[in-house]
C-alpha cells in the first residue's frame, strides 16, 4: 500500500489530543469518575416499561422517515408547552439518532465547501469534525470566564465574515453549564438576522436549567425561521444509550435533513421512539425529579471547589463544574493525569473542549452525591499534597 | 429559593434520607444553615415531621416476623365519625399504620406480630370484639418487593463507560 486510502479531510481530521488520557483512564481500577457526560440515572422506569410493552405488540418494522407521527406530535407540543414556539409536526419536525444524527443531518444539509461555520469554545468536541467532514470551515470564538463563558456578541459580530453560513450555538453549554441572558440572546439574535445566518440551537442540556425557565434563540425576532432548533432524550430523560434526538425547524431545511436521514439511516428504532413517545407523555416528573437532584449536587460541588480555592462559576444548566486550576501551575492536561495517577479522580482537561479550555478542567456531577463527596476530598488531598 | 420552596426541599431531602444533618441539607440547597435548622425544628414542632426511622427487612426481628393488613368494616358513631374508634385503635402498638378509606370497608390496618397466632389472637380478641367493629378481613404479607418507595432488592447497575465527551 504506497499511498493511503483514506480520503484526505477524513485523514487531516485532528485526533483529539486527550485520547491518550481517556485511553488511560479506561484502564484504571477503581477510579472514582467525574469525567462522565451522560445521567448516572437509569431511564425511568415508565420509559423502560413502555419500551418493553412495545416489543411484546410486535412493533419491529421500520417507521415514517421522519419518525412516527404520534413522536413528532409529541415533540412539537412539548416545544410549544416550554418554549411557546409552534413546529408543524408533519414537516418540520424530524426523529433522528441522538443530537449527534441531527447535527451531522443538519450541517450537512447546510455546508458547501467553503461555507464558515462559527461556534464558541470551549464546547462539545463534535463540533469542529462535523463542520470538517461537511467540508465546511470550523471558526471558533472564545466564550470567557469573565463572562460567565456565555457568548460575548460583540466576539461574535467580529468573526462574520461574508463567507459565514451558519452559526452554532450550545447553551446550556458542554463544558461551561454557561446559559445566555435575555440581553445577549437578543443581540445575537439581530447579529444573525442581519447577516443572514442559519443557528442551529444545540439545546440537548435545556431541561437541565436551574434558574429560570429553559429558553431558547429561536424564540426571538425573526429567528425562528433561520434557527434548527437540536435537542433529544439523552440528558434530560437519561436515554443515552436508547438514542433519540430530534430537529425542528423551517420545513426547507428539514426536508433536506430529511434526505441525507432517508439514505444514510432510514429511521430511528422503532422501540426507541415509542420509549421517546412515553417520556414526553409520562416521564416528565421523574426528569423533574432527576433536575433537582443534579441541582443539589452542583451546589454541593461547586461550593467545594470555591472552598478549597479552586474559583468555579455557578453553572446555570446541564451537569458539568467547570473549576479554574492554573493556580496549581499545571496545565489542564498535567492536573487532570496527576489527579488520576495520584488520587484515582478522573476529571476531563478543560483543552478537550478547545485550547481556551486551558486552565481548567470538566467536572461532571451526573455522579452520585456519595461520589462526588468522595472525590472533593480527594481533589482537596491532592492540592494540600502540592503545598508541601 | 423561597421559603416554602425551602420547606418542601426539605422535605423532599429527609424523605430520602432522614439522617442528613442540616448543614448537609444547607449545601444541597445553597442556603443557610442556621435557616435549614430553623426550618426542621419547625416541621418537627408542627409534626410535619413526625420521626425518623430506618428502612429495613422487618422480618429480621423476631416481634416482626409476620405482618398482615386487615380490612375493618365498622359503625360511625355520631359524634366524631370514624375518628373515636380510629384513635383507640390506633394506641395498640401492634398497629404500625392505619388508615380511613373510601369504598368497601372503612379502616385499614397494618399490623406486626412474632407470629400468626399473635396476629389472629390480637385480631379476635381485641379487634373484632371491639364495639362499634362491623366485620375484618385479615390478610397476611408473603413477601416484600418494596417500601417506603425503596425496593427490597437493588437494580442490578449497568456499567457506563469511565469517561466520554
Ligand atoms: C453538547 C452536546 N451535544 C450533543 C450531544 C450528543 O447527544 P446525543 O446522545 O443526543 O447524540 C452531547 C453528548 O454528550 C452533548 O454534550
Amino acid at each position: 500500500m504506497n499511498r493511503s486510502y483514506i480520503a484526505p479531510h477524513i485523514a487531516s481530521l485532528p485526533k483529539s489530543g486527550i485520547r491518550d488520557f481517556f485511553e488511560l483512564v479506561n484502564t484504571m481500577e477503581g477510579v472514582i469518575s467525574l469525567g462522565i457526560g451522560e445521567p448516572d440515572f437509569v431511564t425511568p422506569w415508565t420509559i423502560r416499561e413502555s419500551a418493553i410493552y412495545s416489543y411484546e405488540k410486535g412493533n419491529t418494522h421500520y417507521t415514517s422517515n421522519l419518525g412516527t407521527l404520534s413522536l413528532r406530535k409529541a415533540i412539537c407540543g412539548y416545544l410549544s408547552d416550554l418554549y411557546g414556539i409552534r413546529y408543524v409536526p408533519e414537516k418540520e419536525c424530524i426523529v433522528t439518532v441522538g443530537v449527534s444524527e441531527a447535527l451531522d443531518l443538519a450541517v450537512r444539509a447546510l455546508v458547501s465547501p467553503g461555507d464558515e461555520v462559527i461556534y464558541h469554545e470551549p464546547c462539545y468536541v463534535s463540533y469542529s469534525p462535523e463542520v470538517r467532514m461537511a467540508h465546511g470551515v470550523p471558526v471558533a470564538v472564545p466564550t470567557r470566564v469573565e463572562n460567565s463563558f456565555a457568548l460575548d456578541p460583540a466576539d461574535l459580530e467580529k468573526a462574520v465574515t461574508e463567507k459565514t453560513k451558519v452559526l452554532l450555538l450550545n447553551f446550556p453549554c458542554n463544558p461551561t453549564g454557561a446559559v445566555l441572558n435575555e440581553e445577549q440572546s437578543a443581540k445575537i439574535a439581530e447579529i444573525a438576522v442581519k447577516h443572514d445566518l442559519v443557528v442551529i440551537s444545540d439545546q440537548i442540556y435545556s431541561e437541565l436549567t436551574y434558574e429560570g425557565a429553559p429558553n431558547s434563540i429561536a424564540s426571538y425576532p425573526g429567528m425562528k425561521e433561520r434557527t434548527l432548533f437540536l435537542s433529544g432524550f439523552s440528558k434530560g430523560y437519561a436515554m443515552t444509550g436508547f438514542r433519540v434526538g430530534y430537529a425542528c425547524g423551517p420545513a426547507e431545511i428539514i426536508d433536506a435533513m430529511m434526505k441525507i436521514h432517508q439514505y444514510s439511516i432510514m429511521c430511528v428504532s422503532v422501540n426507541a421512539q415509542h420509549a421517546a413517545c412515553e417520556a414526553l407523555k409520562n416521564g416528565r416528573q421523574d426528569m423533574e425529579m432527576m433536575r433537582r437532584e443534579y441541582l443539589r449536587r452542583r451546589n454541593v460541588i461547586v461550593k467545594a471547589f470555591n472552598d478549597m480555592g479552586l474559583p468555579c462559576l455557578n453553572p446555570q444548566g446541564a451537569f458539568y463544574a467547570f473549576p479554574r486550576i492554573d493556580s496549581t501551575g499545571m496545565s489542564s492536561l498535567k492536573f487532570a493525569k496527576r489527579l488520576l495517577l495520584e488520587k484515582k479522580v478522573a476529571v476531563v482537561p478543560g483543552t478537550a473542549f478547545g485550547e481556551c479550555g486551558e486552565g481548567f478542567v470538566r467536572c461532571s456531577y451526573a455522579t452520585s452525591m456519595e461520589g462526588i463527596t468522595t472525590a472533593m476530598e480527594k481533589i482537596r488531598d491532592f492540592l494540600d499534597s502540592l503545598k508541601k | 429559593m423561597t421559603k416554602e420552596e425551602i420547606r418542601r426541599e426539605i422535605l423532599r431531602i429527609l424523605g430520602e434520607d432522614g439522617r442528613l444533618t442540616s448543614s448537609q441539607i444547607a449545601e444541597r440547597l445553597a442556603v443557610d444553615v442556621q435557616e435549614v435548622a430553623e426550618t426542621v425544628a419547625e416541621l418537627e414542632k408542627k409534626n410535619v415531621i413526625i420521626g425518623y426511622s430506618a428502612i429495613f427487612n422487618e422480618s429480621e426481628l423476631p416481634e416482626s416476623k409476620v405482618k398482615a393488613v386487615i380490612e375493618v368494616k365498622v359503625r360511625p358513631e355520631r359524634e366524631g365519625g370514624f375518628d373515636k374508634i380510629a384513635r383507640r385503635l390506633s394506641r395498640f402498638p401492634q398497629v404500625s399504620s392505619l388508615y380511613l378509606m373510601s369504598g368497601g370497608f372503612d379502616l385499614l390496618l397494618e399490623i406486626k406480630g412474632a407470629t400468626l397466632q399473635e396476629v389472629a389472637e390480637f385480631v379476635s380478641s381485641k379487634l373484632a370484639s371491639m364495639d362499634g367493629v362491623l366485620s375484618t378481613s385479615t390478610h397476611f404479607l408473603l413477601k416484600k418487593y418494596k417500601e417506603a418507595g425503596k425496593l427490597m432488592e437493588e437494580e442490578e447497575q449497568d456499567e457506563r463507560l469511565k469517561i466520554t465527551p
